[in-house]
């Protein structure tokens, strides 16, 4: 089952690249990355059944900063939302050239 | 080198994986947040049960609990918090160009790392086939990943503790903004 796991992750992987791109949204943009991050801890998981349960390990690490980086990044775009009152991506071009 | 499933898993592992990769493509064609959020929770319930299929039950159980139960629900409250109005009206999506150009480079992305999987994994960093039955028998479940997590990995645990506090810390200056900052 393991080229199978891996050839999930890749697809899910790049589902979330492509929501990245698409959206404008900057919490959807948000769920993107979390997805991306959920797609990798698969190949962790898949690994660990044939090197050893330290990809289970790495699993933990992951969801830890994943739940970190939603806090900090959905405080910054409460702190965004506050200032301009749109999430739009088109609307925030602060730090643009 | 992969030993033989029985039918019955080949078919549930499909299964899980399709409703994964279904729930994942209807979750980025949405433009409403909380529609999209709920399709990632099913993804996020999905890859769980794959989990718990690749001898990972504990990480299926941290999967519930951590993605679909604590950091949805964080997103879900921020879209009741922000109060965007109806997904009509916010014209989420980019133009037709860029659907496109996200999709040539999906393909692009998707090719290269099929390319990469055909690589052969080195046979002599393959452990036995029932390494991880026996390190169950011999540890339980969670005692497989408590294990390396406070012997081999103990500096590492401490330091996300670090990074927990700081984003406490860095969430909680962000978000309470200037008026309450000025008492």
């Amino acid at each position: 089952m393991l080229a199978e796991s891996l050839a999930l992750t890749a697809a899910l992987f790049i589902v979330g690249v492509i929501g990245v791109l698409i959206h404008r949204n900057a919490i959807i943009i948000f769920m993107c990355v979390e997805l991306m991050l959920t797609a990798v801890n698969l190949t962790f998981v898949a690994f660990s059944r044939y090197y050893g349960a330290a990809g289970q390990v790495f699993v933990v690490f992951v969801m830890t900063v994943s739940a970190a980086e939603a806090a900090v990044g959905l405080a910054i775009i409460i702190a965004i939302f506050r200032h301009r009152q749109t999430v739009d991506l088109k609307n925030i071009n602060l730090l643009r050239g | 080198m992969e030993p033989h499933y029985p039918l019955f898993y080949v078919f549930h592992f499909y299964l899980f994986g399709v409703i994964a990769l279904a729930s994942a493509i209807t979750f980025v064609t949405r433009t409403s947040p909380v529609a999209a959020a709920l399709w990632l929770v099913n993804t996020m319930f999905s890859l769980a049960a794959l989990y718990v299929m690749l001898d990972a039950q504990f990480i299926g159980v941290i999967q519930v609990l951590l993605y679909a139960g604590a950091i949805m629900v964080v997103f879900l409250f921020v879209v009741m918090l922000l109060n965007l109005g109806h997904p009509s009206e916010i014209a989420d999506m980019r133009g037709k160009w860029w659907k496109l150009a996200a999709g040539l480079i999906g393909l692009g992305l998707l090719s290269e790392i099929m390319v990469i999987l055909r690589a052969k994994l080195p046979q002599q960093l393959i452990m036995p086939r029932d390494f991880s039955d026996q390190q169950v028998e011999k540890l339980n479940v969670v005692g497989v990943i408590a294990d390396p997590l406070f012997k081999d990995f103990l500096l590492a645990f401490e330091l996300t503790s670090v990074l927990l506090l700081v984003a406490i810390a860095g969430a909680v200056v962000l978000a309470r903004g200037r008026s309450a900052g000025a008492r």
